[in-house]
């Protein structure tokens, strides 16, 4: 009774003080204290998340599933990256330096290693783009053409070119320029679009905030009360 | 002509990746630019910053890793300089791990190099990355030296000069956030701007820009999308401050190779269409 009343419990009176704390000016301290609390929280879970890390890629090696040797790979680089930085290995100026002091070890793994590699996946996105357009944006029905017309526009009025093609309307049908078209889409078209998910998510977070408060939803305890 | 297109309609990818490397590789050679015209949309931050009065305070948000540099950094630098000109406390800070290095690289590149005379402490604050996401905006927006206790070297923020009068977020007279992604703009709005009535301003990506404009302008007082809008506050920057046209151009020289990679995005977009319809495959899908 005591494992499951006492955590619904305390999360009801936590939320509801949460939602207080937003409406009352008063309250600013409480709100405060709490995700100063929150961080503390965040900070133990990330043992827990590099913990778990290394479970379950060691379990996959183990076990020699498919892509395994890639598994030795992320747990070598994790628990390199581990050690050199809370020992912080090569530090000139020991354990009192930050720890991406230039020359250490962990400053070497971000700009030798972390720094090329992530440049390198974001890079290789304009090689996916251009090919999947290619395949992608064909005219095959109504909704498809309107996609493909919008892209099309967004495209050029994003850059210096969008302007120039339609350089030649006369002022009164400026609005038909390119770059005017496509801040249209962007600020008419796209925003309608984004505002709808917006609040459909916020709507979301309150019904399952409430869910959460009122104690009605309970996986977060370990998936057996729900 | 119809084996033509079949042929083209039937493309290897790998030729499609030549065209692509090629349209960036060129114009990087040879430097290829074009004029830049700022939108009212990027046009808004600079007003602001150029309307503020000197003294007043910046937090200035470099949320963003290695990856997004390129659209990012020119942002982030341009913004620096103009708030450094017009003589503002910056307090540059971060809620990505990855973003340090990005703290880091302006602090040489854009403190150290073009104004040596302004004072670490005094004048501008690197408050470095604090973990907690949008839980570290909740928490500075009552008590801000709590949420940041120390700078980046280590120093007790209490002692410093420019946190003289800072106790939480809505002492300060704008937010500007450079990110990427989680956390960013969006929480800067909803836990830091909005509650305490602070302006926000941001400089994302080009994916992210398009999830942004619900805010704008009535909780996002300006928004540079991509490197296109790195550019536009690039190009007012040098127009209103000639003096940093030699180093305020990184965006601008960019757009010459985004320009012609998507002219060349543009042009197989066309090609894969005509092929289509000259191969008769559409009767079929429309139907």
């Amino acid at each position: 009774m005591i494992r499951v009343t006492l955590p619904v419990l305390l999360t009801s009176v936590i939320g509801l003080l949460l939602v207080a704390a937003f409406f009352f000016r008063g309250m600013d301290r409480v709100n405060s204290d709490l995700s100063e609390y929150f961080n503390i929280i965040a900070a133990v879970a990330f043992i827990l998340g590099g913990g778990n890390l290394v479970r379950m890629h060691l379990d996959k090696v183990q076990r020699r599933r498919p892509g395994w040797p890639y598994s030795i790979v992320t747990v070598v680089a994790f628990l390199f990256t581990l050690i050199a930085g809370l020992f912080k290995i090569g530090n000139a100026q020991g354990w009192t330096g930050p720890v991406e002091a230039q020359g250490s070890w962990f400053n070497f793994t971000y700009d030798a290693m972390f720094n090329p590699l992530q440049a390198t996946m974001f890079s290789l996105l304009a090689f996916f783009v251009a090919s999947a357009s290619y395949r992608a944006f064909r005219a095959r029905n109504v909704e498809a053409t309107l996609l493909l017309g919008a892209a099309l526009i967004i495209l050029l009025g994003r850059t210096f070119v969008g302007g120039l093609l339609t350089s030649w309307l006369p002022e009164r049908l400026a609005f038909l320029s390119i770059p005017n078209l496509s801040n249209w889409i962007m600020s008419t078209v796209n925003l309608a679009g984004a505002r709808a998910i917006i609040i459909g998510i916020g709507l979301g977070v309150i019904s399952t905030s409430l869910k959460i408060i009122l104690g009605i939803e309970r996986s977060y305890l370990g998936g057996r009360e729900s | 002509m119809s084996a033509f297109m079949d042929r083209v309609g039937r493309m290897d990818r790998r030729w499609i990746y030549l065209a692509i490397a090629l349209a960036v590789i060129i114009p990087l050679i040879a430097r290829l630019s074009f004029p830049v015209i700022t939108t009212p949309i990027v046009q808004n931050i600079f007003d602001k910053i150029d309307g503020m009065p000197e003294g007043s305070r910046m937090i200035l948000s470099a949320d963003f890793g290695p990856s997004t540099v390129p659209e990012n950094m020119p942002m982030l630098q341009a913004v620096l300089r103009h708030a450094l000109q017009k003589k503002l406390k910056v307090y540059l800070l971060t809620l990505w791990a990855t973003g340090i290095p990005q703290l880091d690289a302006v602090e040489q590149n854009v403190l150290a190099k073009d104004f040596p005379d302004r004072l670490a402490g005094q004048d501008w604050v690197n408050l470095g990355y604090k973990a907690g996401n949008q839980g570290v905006i909740n928490a500075a927006f009552s008590d801000f030296p709590g949420a940041f206790p120390v700078d980046s070297k280590g120093r007790d923020v209490r002692t410093l000069p420019i946190m003289e009068g800072v106790k939480r977020i809505a002492d300060f007279n704008l937010i500007i956030c450079i990110g990427s992604g989680f956390p960013g703009t969006k929480e800067w709005i909803q836990f830091g701007g909005d509650p305490s009535h602070v302006p926000v301003a941001c400089g994302v990506t080009a994916v992210e820009a398009p999830l942004l404009y619900p805010y704008y302008p009535r909780q996002l007082l300006g928004l540079m999308g991509g490197l296109q809008g790195a550019a536009e506050y690039e190009a007012v920057l040098v127009k209103h401050y000639p003096e940093y046209e030699a180093r305020s151009q990184e965006a601008i020289q960019r757009m010459g190779p985004q320009t012609v990679a998507h002219l060349v995005i543009i042009a197989f977009i066309v090609l894969g269409n005509l092929a289509f319809f000259a191969g008769g495959e559409w009767r079929g899908k429309r139907a």
